[in-house]
């Protein structure tokens, strides 16, 4: 066992710490990474665009990706990228295409196809979103019903997205559909494509999410042509592309180090009480804990992806485990913050001018988000312990 | 990073369980309950032999020269298998006050006798108010002709009906601070003064009151400076807190393997009960505590094996462990239902145990308030 970071590696955090203080200016802060940039102004979102580009001239969108790919074939070297932005709460990273599509890209898709999104995606010039769920499917993603139907060198899609995040601000999304009715098994007529969100027949209704916050959409396909170039990992064979994809997307993002970040936040503010709760001042001290927990889970996935191995359980559990702990954390916040934890953005006496309250109400969606924790536990317990179905 | 074994250190965990299944037995571990002395001295013949007891020490004096990680390997292997005896007391609290305080003289006199089984251990720390602070040594020492006489009670000291040596911490001095003046001496545990009683314990652990009235000790059974014992204890406590962790980890493991075993074969209503998310997703919780366990644990005995600092993670370790195991076995229970409430079912042995261990060394409410204070709340 090692628990130490090379030299190397090392070095690439000093680095990007340095290059965050340096590239990231004051007048930009207001926007920050991850769950918290899907709710920023269009205006704003320019800010993530530049942040992203900055970091693909210097080739940090491509860490993870195989040398051939002009990578650097490292999960590890993404992982401390994801980590310090995090930490740092800066934007400029997408979760959705540097975390789940070029992954999931290079081993699914065709030459063409890598050559195609690939570079656009190392440099951080197009932003995605993720259009699976539906409304009569979630964790039973399978039985979605938007349908895609061959014509000509075409696919013309049909149906509805939702909780879809980010769809009013990206530029391309990937779909789940439904290509063959007739499938006996129903995940086995599904296919994968991505869809240019500019193309006539895609309308986005933005959603008002119980944070205040509009982040995540409906998003109706009313006859979409998709050319055919666009499907991904052949016809029918969408299923296995979307659970790499899901596999990525539970290993890519770096909660535990959010978690640890408002985790300081609230250290902080209690360091400065005047009388802090003995009760208080045992749930953060266990948080400590929790959060050392959660980042070791999470290396310990990110490790077996650098190893070359393709880890099952091991993503469901560090994501379920890190963000019920991000949830954990900004509760507690709340009792630390007693009564001026209700006071919200632009109120006076608001902490952290009323940040607080949002992440806790945002916080709702980390246990269903991403795969719900149920569907986690049902990945654990049968993948990771061998329990029957 | 790299979060799996060497093949060494697979090899001496296959070893040790081997090992340990085919020579403690659950059989033995009940009747090392019932029996006083508490463990066979056949069995730790062969652990000398096989080098663990001095598998951590300098091949100077006579040891295997290994690092803490490994005895945490076999620690955990202990563990799994609820492997009764005095161990912990000789090798860890013992041994590793011994290897952290003695002069060359007592290391040569003593450690290469611990490596060949023929001597035992213990460190006589906590007292009747059951505090591991400082502030809890109030036992005393004080000279006389160039000896000092140590007086006091000490309470819950492992294995010390056994054991051929006390390592026993006192005051020496009063002082302000309560961290300065404690010394630690070695006595012979047959000096006139020194009574022992055995305890009796719910989790069958052999725990002692050890009463010093009027027990002469040389000054030379000094171990490490006078006044100056508080720092050693510290370190031992925080390494030997590691090593609880190692087996908590080891009897964790095992329980969440029996329960999982019993949820894939055991059925109800004419399925495995495992296939009921009722049951599968308490497995799963315990799963991620166990790996959690290990990513702790094992983060925390790499550190003291590389020599970094480790006062936290030590904290981190066995504040996790304490709750995790013992709510693993609870959870256990509910899964096993009545059969394992039985007497006879091994789960209840682990059942205590678990408990035995959380409070032992200071508990998850003890290690939180020292993590808080670490960072400054």
């Amino acid at each position: 066992m090692d628990f130490a970071f090379t030299q190397e590696q090392e070095a690439f955090r000093n680095e990007l710490k340095e290059f965050i203080k340096r590239e990231f200016p004051p007048e930009w802060r207001h926007v920050k990474g991850f769950f918290e940039v899907l709710r920023v102004s269009k205006e704003d979102w320019k800010i993530h665009v530049a942040m992203a580009r900055k970091f693909g001239e210097k080739g940090w969108l491509s860490l993870a990706w195989p040398k051939e790919y002009g990578g650097r074939n490292s999960p590890i070297l993404q992982n401390i990228l994801t980590e310090e932005l995090a930490y740092n709460e800066c934007p400029g990273y997408d979760i959705f295409g540097v975390g789940m599509v070029a992954p999931a890209l290079i081993i699914y898709g065709s030459e063409e196809q890598k050559r195609t999104f690939l570079p656009r995606i190392g440099r951080g010039e197009i932003m995605w979103c993720e259009g699976l769920s539906e409304p009569d499917a979630g964790s039973d993603l399978a039985s979605l019903k938007t349908t895609a139907v061959k014509d000509g060198d075409y696919y013309v899609v049909n149906g509805q997205k939702v909780w879809t995040s980010g769809a009013h601000l990206a530029d391309w999304g990937l779909v789940l559909v439904r290509t063959d009715p007739a499938a006996p098994k129903k995940h086995r007529g599904l296919s994968f494509f991505f869809v240019d969100m500019k193309t006539p027949g895609i309308t986005v209704h933005t959603l008002l999410n119980m944070a205040g916050e509009y982040e995540f959409n409906e998003v109706f396909f009313d006859g979409v042509r998709v050319p055919e170039e666009n499907l991904v990992g052949g016809e029918n064979k969408g299923w296995y592309v979307t659970m790499a994809l899901l596999n990525f997307e539970r290993s890519t993002i770096p909660v535990p180090a959010i978690a640890r970040r408002n985790l300081d936040y609230l250290l902080d503010y209690a360091r400065q009480k005047e009388f802090l709760d003995p009760v208080i001042r045992n749930r953060l001290a266990e948080l400590i804990v929790e959060c050392e927990i959660a980042r070791l889970a999470h290396y310990r996935s990110v490790w077996l992806m650098e190893k070359g191995t393709v880890p099952i359980w091991e993503p469901a559990m560090d994501k379920a485990y890190s963000l019920e702990l991000a949830q954990r954390v900004d509760a507690l916040g709340m009792q630390l913050l007693g009564d001026y934890s209700g006071l919200i953005e632009g109120s006076k006496w608001a902490p952290w001018n009323g940040r607080w309250p949002y992440l806790y109400l945002r916080s709702i969606g980390h246990t269903l988000e991403a795969g719900s924790s149920e569907v986690d536990r049902i990945l654990i317990s049968q993948a990771g312990l061998g329990l029957p179905r | 990073m790299d979060f799996s074994l060497t093949e060494e250190q697979e090899m001496l965990q296959k070893m040790a369980r081997d090992f340990l299944t085919s020579e403690c037995p659950k059989s033995l571990v009940r009747e090392m309950v019932e029996d006083e002395r508490g463990y066979p001295s056949e069995l730790w013949q062969k652990m000398a032999d096989l080098g663990w007891l001095g598998l951590i020490i300098p091949e100077e004096y006579g040891g295997g020269g290994a690092s803490f990680f490994d005895l945490a390997i076999i620690l955990e292997e202990m563990g799994r298998a609820l492997l009764p005896g005095p161990f912990f007391s000789t090798v860890i609290l013992g041994g590793l006050t011994l290897l952290e305080a003695g002069t060359t003289k007592q290391k040569q006199e003593f450690l290469p006798r611990l490596a060949k089984g023929d001597l035992l251990l213990t460190l006589a720390l906590t007292e009747p108010s059951d505090k591991y602070s400082a502030n809890g040594i109030q036992s005393k020492a004080t000279r006389e002709n160039g000896d000092f006489l140590v007086n006091g009670t000490k309470l819950f000291v492992p294995d010390a009906h056994i054991s051929d040596y006390l390592i026993c911490a006192v005051r020496t001095k009063e002082v302000e601070v309560a961290e300065d003046g404690v010394t630690l001496f070695l006595i012979d545990s047959k000096t006139p003064g020194i009574a022992c009683t055995l305890l009796k314990t719910m989790a069958g652990d052999k725990q002692c009151e050890v009463i010093f009235d009027d027990v002469k000790v040389p000054s030379d059974n000094i171990l490490g400076n006078l006044n100056k014992g508080w720092p050693i204890i510290e370190k031992v406590m925080r390494e030997a807190a590691v090593a609880r962790c190692a087996q908590m980890l080891g009897g964790m493991r095992q329980v969440l393997e029996m329960t999982v075993d019993y949820a894939k074969t055991r059925m109800a209503f004419d399925r495995p009960i495992g296939s009921y998310q009722a049951v599968a997703f308490p497995c799963a919780d315990m799963l991620v505590d166990v790996e959690g366990g290990a990513f702790i644990a094992y983060e925390a005995a790499w550190r003291i094996a590389e020599g970094l600092p480790a006062t936290q993670e030590a904290a981190m370790a066995k504040a996790w462990l304490s709750e995790k195991f013992r709510a693993a076995t609870a959870i256990a229970h509910q899964i096993f239902g009545a059969v394992a409430f039985e007497d006879t079912h091994d789960l209840g042995l682990y059942f205590k145990r678990a408990k035995a261990w959380e409070l032992s060394l200071g508990d998850a409410n003890f290690h939180l308030d020292g993590i808080a204070k670490m960072v400054g709340i």
